[in-house]
């Protein structure tokens, strides 16, 4: 054994490569709850390839065999159900991991310098994985993939003079079509995989190169011991973290094991009931809802009100609520990382956004109606505030708001006061008014964001194991 | 192009006008062979001379219990070989002209429609000399379907009641059908032979349902093993770090 691995290294950096990135990687012995989703983003993608392989060989891209094709595979390939299940589920898996990946960013400052580029390619993953998702959900070719995809491909043609050119051009068709499906398929199963892989490993490198992150904030690199060069605060990742992984991937697969197992369809929010009826180009289902993944995005399109008869206003805004992420590591001024030293103003904006996140989920479930397009509003701009108004809230040499603030301000305020007529003018029950003044009561606590957070000092060392 | 994706966005809107249906609870039961074995009797009986069931083969009944035997000689009207998928006869093209639509598959009508809907939809029928077949639903109104189990129900009417709307207008609906004339079964017999029929398309909707499920407990059980191991491992290896 000794003389393979010393044949293999004088020709590969096999040990080396083991020693920097496992055994030789040092950690932050502080590692809580939200520092398993890393690990468990990567299983799933694992999971995904894999299970994607096992599908592809018994799938038919094809407009009349597609839906067939995966009921054969439901039906009489042997464990079938298994891999599509599998598959299935791990899409849905992969964006709770990534999400909660991405909020552990949020809350421990992840994002800031020296991991802005961990930080964006992580990003990128992000938007790949969403473009992933669209791609495959067409392929089962069922009502909800084919009019899904209707929709989402005809917000390109509100671009302004080549959205319509646009849109042809990735349908390969006028409708959504077999050439729509056979260059879905093609893009999902290829290209976006590859862009996926190099794209996680541009993240793991870069992470490497800096150093992880910690609940503390503190930049473990900092306080080496003289002799050995080793972080004080720093462990192996292997062995210790590996077996610590291991705990977290068991009690996730017991988790992923009983949506599979006991409840695949997740009551219709991981496979859709109009889903079971094959591609209809004729019949639009009556309720268009994207995949519970997409939602916070599909309510902010929706709560957008189109300007000059375009719905293009509403895309933008679609768009830059995923994009702004990519900012971060330059909205954020606050002299610490960790949400544990920050001030109360932080801890309030975050709150809020996570509540207008969830909430714009939820909304972007359900049919639109009058109050859910109002409260869209609403939690759109609260959604946008957090990243807007970041600079000045999170600075503690922030005294008094400069002009730009005001003018949000001042948006905020237009905003509400739209929602009022909005409100008033249609007959809406008291239930509305309830929830409308808690909307304006919350946004009393914004009004202090105009001065700069206040920031605890942060410890030299990291105070946990 | 705008037009359209307005048009798109804004139809949910639109639809959730009507979707307040009561439905009643199917008692669904994927474990009774039995029950599985009479509704895939009634299916093949009433339901497969006009609906297709083009992803299910008739040899995949041996998992509710059958015999291969048994399914060639009591259920195999329409195709020659057990392992044949349960297409139909009629062309698709005669059923749109004969009901206006064609009448869909039904290998994955649960998973679409769900039990309760199935169940519901299934004990609705009613005369309706208006409609070309003489028969509506209540939970699809102008439904193309002929109440095909009406051998077995008999014959429904409906019975009016008037309901005032917000706007102060009144307006006829039906507030429950009543039997006028009996058929072969006693009305907790139909519905013992529905709730048979709606099990059946349950269970057809997915057939390795009653596996997965075992497999799941098999493998649940695993991970609780290796979760203790694990937890141990873990601590072991961590009790060094302070």
């Amino acid at each position: 054994m000794e003389k393979v691995i010393s044949w293999l290294d004088a020709r590969f950096p096999l040990t080396a490569s083991f020693k920097a990135h496992l055994s030789e990687y040092y950690a932050p012995k502080n590692f809580n709850f939200w520092y398993f989703f890393g690990s468990l983003a990567l299983l799933v993608l694992v999971l995904q390839i894999v299970t994607g392989i096992f599908l592809a060989m018994n799938y038919k891209p094809d407009g009349e065999l597609a839906f067939a094709s995966v009921e054969y595979i439901m039906r009489d390939v042997p464990y079938g159900w298994l891999i599509r299940y599998a598959h299935s589920t791990g899409a849905s898996a992969f964006f709770i991991v990534v999400y909660m990946h991405m909020f552990r960013g949020l809350l421990y400052g992840s994002f800031r310098q020296p991991r802005e580029l961990v930080w964006i390619f992580g990003m990128l993953i992000y938007l790949m994985l969403m473009a992933e998702a669209f791609m495959g959900y067409l392929l089962p070719w069922g009502q909800m993939s084919f009019w899904g995809a209707q929709v989402i491909i005809n917000l390109f043609a509100a671009v302004p003079f080549v959205g319509n050119d646009l849109s042809t051009l990735i349908r390969g068709d006028f409708v959504v079509g077999d050439a729509t499906l056979n260059r879905f398929f093609a893009l999902h199963i290829v290209a976006l995989p590859l862009v996926l892989v190099g794209l996680v490993a541009a993240h793991l490198i870069a992470l490497h190169e800096v150093g992880s992150n910690n609940p503390d904030g503190v930049e473990i690199k900092k306080n080496k011991d003289p002799e050995t060069h080793i972080p004080r605060d720093g462990i192996p990742f292997h062995p210790y973290y590996t077996v610590k992984d291991i705990l977290g991937v068991v009690v996730f697969l017991m988790v992923f094991a009983s949506v599979l197992f006991f409840a695949p369809e997740m009551g219709g929010y991981f496979l859709e009931a109009n889903n079971f009826i094959p591609a209809d180009p004729l019949k639009t289902p009556p309720h268009i809802a994207p995949v519970w993944y997409f939602t916070p995005y599909y309510a902010i399109l929706r709560a957008v009100p189109p300007m000059l008869g375009s719905q293009f206003p509403g895309v933008v805004g679609m768009g830059v609520a995923v994009v702004i992420f990519f900012a971060l590591p330059w909205l954020d001024k606050s002299p610490v990382k960790s949400i544990r030293y920050r001030g109360p103003k932080f801890k309030i904006a975050l709150a809020f956004f996570v509540v207008a996140f969830v909430w714009l989920g939820i909304l972007g479930v359900l049919p639109s109606t009058t109050l859910g397009t109002w409260i869209a509003r609403t939690l759109s701009v609260v959604y946008f505030a957090f990243f807007l108004m970041m600079p000045f809230y999170t600075n503690p040499a922030k005294q008094g708001g400069p002009l730009g603030l005001w003018a949000f301000l001042a948006a905020l305020i237009a905003a509400i006061g739209a929602n009022v007529n909005m409100a008033l003018a249609s007959p809406i029950p008291y239930v509305t008014e309830v929830l409308f003044a808690v909307f304006v009561l919350s946004f009393i606590p914004m009004a202090m964001f105009i001065k700069g957070d206040t920031a605890k000092q942060e410890p030299e060392r990291v105070t946990d194991k | 192009m705008n037009k359209l994706l307005f048009l798109l966005l804004a139809l949910p809107t639109l639809a959730f006008a009507n979707t307040a249906l009561k439905l009643d609870h199917a008692p669904v039961n994927v474990h009774d062979h039995e029950s599985l074995q009479r509704g895939a009797r009634v299916f093949v009986n009433y339901c497969l001379s006009c609906h297709s069931a083009n992803y299910m083969r008739y040899n995949r009944m041996q998992d509710i219990g059958l015999t291969e035997k048994q399914i060639k000689d009591n259920l195999l009207f329409a195709a020659d070989k057990p392992g044949e998928l349960m297409k139909v006869s009629m062309r698709p093209k005669e059923a749109k002209e004969w009901f206006g639509a064609t009448p869909p598959d039904l290998t994955v009508i649960a998973r679409s429609r769900g039990a309760d809907y199935l169940y519901t939809y299934l004990r609705s029928f009613y005369r309706d000399d208006s409609r070309p077949t003489g028969w509506n639903n209540t939970v699809f109104d102008k439904v193309g379907m002929p109440h095909v189990l009406q051998e077995l129900q008999g014959q429904m009417a409906p019975v009016y009641m008037t309901e005032t709307d917000h706007e102060g207008k009144q307006h006829q609906v039906i507030e429950r059908l009543e039997l006028v004339k009996t058929g072969k079964l006693t009305p907790a017999e139909y519905d013992a032979t529905v709730a048979d029929l709606v099990n059946y398309l349950v269970w057809m909707g997915e057939p390795a349902q009653t596996q997965r499920m075992n497999i799941g407990l098999v493998v649940l059980a695993f991970l609780g093993v290796f979760f203790v191991i694990a937890f141990y491992l873990k601590k072991e290896f961590w009790k060094d770090v302070h």
